[in-house]
């Protein structure tokens, strides 16, 4: 009988596609989730290495390569430790067992009476001679996993537990060739795309003779229908070709997204398919309504650096590199694509730069596979250009949120309805969303059906729409805007931190209401331990006060979310000043992600998390005037060294729980807890993001 | 019509025959020379990732025409030390680990270069205004200002002995 497996290992049970031993004194692990610089694979190792009692020096990480690694769909979602890492931690369970009982065979006795040293099999304390590599040619580990095997308890753990240093950075401080855009094949042809600017434009004319003048250097032009390539050997002359190219070919049927079209309100009177789930509606009987209304603009993923992918097509197979997170859908939208069944393409992963969600490198890896079909044995290297990948990104969508709240006589919310207006946070490839470079080929790709992330897997534009809080009818409205100005898709917690934004600043403006610290409201709405911990912690590191008056220009804030309301719990108090702009002085935060893996990494994942927020909620949005205005980044600004606050961070220790992800847990709690803290420190509100310089100007102008 | 161009870089004398003058350095570094560790950010100079020091001062090289550093010393993040003889602000990078996608960090362990060659002890503040010329989109700010400091206090200690 087989016991229940973890997800992704029942997706991929054969063990062999998890654990290898190809050489004496080496293992090697294999895993769907892929290094995107949250350190993932090397908690991976670390999992691996207290689970098969080896050293991490013997361990290899191969991640994301649909040839060998488990297909796990998206390395997304904060899932990776939580699902990926238990899948592995079973499987090396899995091979540990049957090395075991292939020991106890060999020595003539029960498995249970051995140990393993650093992969050396032992008994009563002694050498037998036996390990993984002398053992490993009895073991067929093509075998599936029964479930079975027991991991091991927590108390056991040895590397799980430790802040181990991450197995990438070393490669990074020495300037390693580690990234895709450091792949140099023999023969590389450097390519850049003269991008359709939506879809349905065509070209009307190409000036090929002045794209060719300003390449100062020999190019080619590649095309497919309406998809324009420049390519060649010198990458400088392709550059300077392709910023040509922008004035020298001409398009029909340009549409260009205009500033109404930027700001969250021109959403509301869009189609939009209209859901509802949770509490029937409710009834005030009489009692008071509060209702207030948050937006917030579109944001870029904004990676530092460009997408980029290769390809080389040779002999009918095709092999794509690429930085996005999901290899195995990438290579079934290529397939589709291109007309080419997909065990005829491999598609590995290299490192890129962070990119926090869906940015261009899918679309950027379709490109190089959309060139190389057409120059065969040639490798085709791909780089977007800084404004491309600015311009052409999935967008993170605009949203509008409205929070109404009933409430009790003591101004504590009984029903509680949160309505939001969004389009899509997910049109990755593996969702129907179609590959950029594919709209541009004869025959695009037909527009995908109106799509968002369902409930069961956390949704897209309602995650965290519910509060956690104690509030007896509880319900969302979601109007899915089909009609979007630009194409949008994941970014880090999806609909999490316009949500988490507006109920927490509600909760805020309740508390204010009735007169009651933000804290102790907060505490008197909420039973559950965990999250009463991780406030009542945050309060004691901020040495929160009560009484500190409000008004003054210096603020202070507290916001707090379950991720997805059901990943990890943090709350986060944020200090800051206002005067002409915000300036943000201390951020606290306290965090609850059941067993940690490695201290330091998720502390490292969530003071990024605090600060990519805090930037979204100070500067960022995607301007639009007569097309995407923010392309570069003086346009498009974010958070420099002068103006990240100090952080500090503790977790608590829940190590019996579930291991939880935090890649994005801080994003919500952070943009609130700044709107929060603004709120304090001026005596007035602004429910709409980015908090910018007209905005302050304006709020406390009606005041 | 190719043009020869000498300068250069890590301490060893370089020459390239280019036909356009105005190739970037950077191009330079990575297509010509094999020195990837000099990263391509934005071609606008706007984002530091392309930093290395140019005379012992801190540049952005992506558009900076090869033919305007004919002669000059440059030093690239491949420079600075390796895996078995680290400078210390790489390991000071290590300790502190200081990064999360890394892809920023060869253009910001330049600019603290550049700083710590001017000023031994800099304030945290002075540190944070000398790298405002390198974004970091992870989020590993206090990591690396931690960090520098900390090269800082190593540099000096080694300094004095």
């Amino acid at each position: 009988m087989n016991a229940s497996l973890p997800g992704p290992l029942n997706d991929n049970p054969n063990l062999d596609r998890w654990v290898a031993f190809p050489s004496p004194g080496k293992v090697t692990i294999l895993t769907g989730r892929v290094e995107l610089g949250q350190g993932v694979l090397t908690a991976m190792a670390q999992i691996a290495s207290d689970e098969l009692d080896v050293a991490m020096e013997r361990i290899t990480v191969r991640s994301g390569d649909t040839e060998k690694a488990p297909n796990e769909g998206y390395t997304a979602g904060s899932q990776s430790i939580q699902f990926g890492g238990v899948a592995l931690r079973q499987a090396c369970a899995e091979v540990r067992a049957l090395f075991l009982e292939q020991a106890g065979k060999v020595l003539g006795c029960k498995g249970n009476e051995l140990s393993i040293r650093d992969g050396r099999f032992h008994r009563n304390g002694a050498s037998t001679g036996q390990d993984y590599w002398t053992l490993s040619s009895a073991i067929d580990l093509t075998c599936r996993a029964t479930g079975v095997a027991a991991r091991k308890a927590v108390a056991d753990l040895k590397s799980v537990g430790t802040s181990s240093r991450r197995l990438d950075l070393p490669g990074k401080v020495f300037g390693d060739s580690i990234f895709i855009h450091d792949i140099q094949l023999d023969g590389t042809i450097h390519a850049r795309v003269v991008r359709q600017p939506n879809r349905g434009a065509a070209i009307a004319s190409i000036d090929e003779r002045a794209i060719r003048r300003a390449a100062k250097g020999p190019i080619e032009f590649v095309r497919n229908g309406d998809f324009l390539a420049i390519v060649g050997n010198d990458e400088t002359a392709v550059d300077a070709a392709t910023a040509a190219a922008v004035g020298h070919v001409v398009w029909h049927n340009v549409e260009a997204p205009t500033p109404t079209q930027q700001e969250a309100s021109w959403l509301l009177q869009r189609p939009a398919v209209d859901r509802a789930f949770g509490a029937a509606p409710g009834d005030s009987q009489g009692r008071e309504r509060f209702e207030r209304t948050y937006t917030r603009g579109y944001l870029a993923h904004a990676s530092i650096s460009p997408s980029c992918g290769l390809a080389l097509y040779r002999n009918g197979k095709l092999t794509v590199w690429t930085h996005c997170q999901g290899v195995y859908p990438l290579r079934a939208a290529v397939a589709k694509i291109l007309e080419l069944d997909p065990s005829l393409i491999i598609v590995h992963h290299v490192q890129g730069s962070g990119c926090y969600g869906h940015n261009g490198a899918d679309d950027a890896a379709a490109d190089a596979a959309i060139i190389a079909l057409q120059r065969p044995g040639q490798p085709i290297r791909v780089r977007w250009r800084r404004e491309e990948e600015f311009i052409y990104e999935p967008k993170t969508p605009a949203m509008i949120v409205k929070v109404r709240a009933i409430l009790d006589e003591g101004g504590k919310p009984v029903d509680w309805t949160q309505e939001i207006w969004s389009p899509t946070h997910n049109l990755r490839p593996g969702a129907g969303g179609n590959l950029l470079g594919a709209l541009a080929l004869p025959n695009p790709p037909p527009e995908p059906p109106p799509n968002d992330v369902p409930e069961a897997n956390g949704g897209g534009a309602t995650r965290n729409a519910e509060p956690l809080y104690d509030i007896p009818a509880k319900r969302v409205l979601h109007h899915l805007v089909t009609e979007s100005p630009v194409r949008t898709s994941a970014l880090r917690g999806l609909g999490a931190m316009p949500n988490v934004f507006a109920l927490e600043c509600c909760i805020d403006e309740l508390a204010e209401r009735g007169g009651k610290d933000p804290v102790q409201y907060r505490l008197s709405i909420t039973a559950d331990p965990r999250a009463r911990a991780v406030i009542e912690k945050v309060a004691t590191m901020a040495k929160w006060n009560a009484d500190a008056t409000g008004g003054t220009g210096r603020g202070r804030g507290i916001a707090f979310a379950r991720y997805k309301n059901r990943a990890a719990y943090s709350a986060v108090v944020v200090e800051l000043f206002v005067d002409e702009e915000i300036r943000l002085h201390r951020v606290w935060c306290a965090t609850d992600a059941g067993l940690v893996v490695n201290p330091d990494g998720v502390i490292n994942q969530l003071e990024g998390g605090i600060i990519q927020s805090a930037s979204w909620v100070l500067k960022e949005q995607v301007r639009f005037d007569n097309g995407i205005a923010s392309y570069d980044w003086q346009t498009y600004p974010v958070l420099k060294f002068t103006e990240v606050p100090e952080i500090e961070i503790e977790l608590i220790n829940t190590k019996d729980e579930v291991p939880l992800g935090v890649g994005e847990v801080t994003a919500g709690p952070t943009a609130a807890a700044i709107g929060n803290a603004v709120s304090h420190a001026l005596g007035t509100r602004i429910r709409d993001l980015p908090l910018t310089r007209e905005r302050l100007t304006a709020a406390l102008l009606k005041d | 019509m190719s043009r020869k161009f000498e300068f250069s870089v890590n301490g060893s004398a370089v020459s390239v025959s280019l036909d356009n003058e105005e190739t970037p350095l950077l191009d330079v570094l990575r297509n010509s020379l094999g020195l990837k560790g000099t990263r391509f950010g934005c071609g606008l100079e706007q984002c530091g990732c392309c930093m290395v020091l140019i005379d012992g001062a801190p540049e952005k090289c992506c558009t900076k025409p090869v033919s305007s550093v004919a002669g000059k010393k440059i030093v690239t993040v491949e420079g600075l030390g390796d895996a078995s003889h680290p400078h210390p602000l790489q390991q000071a990078f290590l300790d502190e680990q200081a990064g999360q996608c890394g892809y920023c960090l060869a253009g910001i362990l330049i600019s603290a270069k550049a700083l710590l060659d001017k000023n031994p002890k800099p304030s945290r503040a002075e540190i944070a205004q000398a790298l405002d010329s390198n974004i970091c989109r992870c989020g590993s700010h206090n990591r690396i200002l931690r960090a520098v400091e900390k090269a800082a206090a190593v540099m000096r200690a080694g300094a004095e002995r």
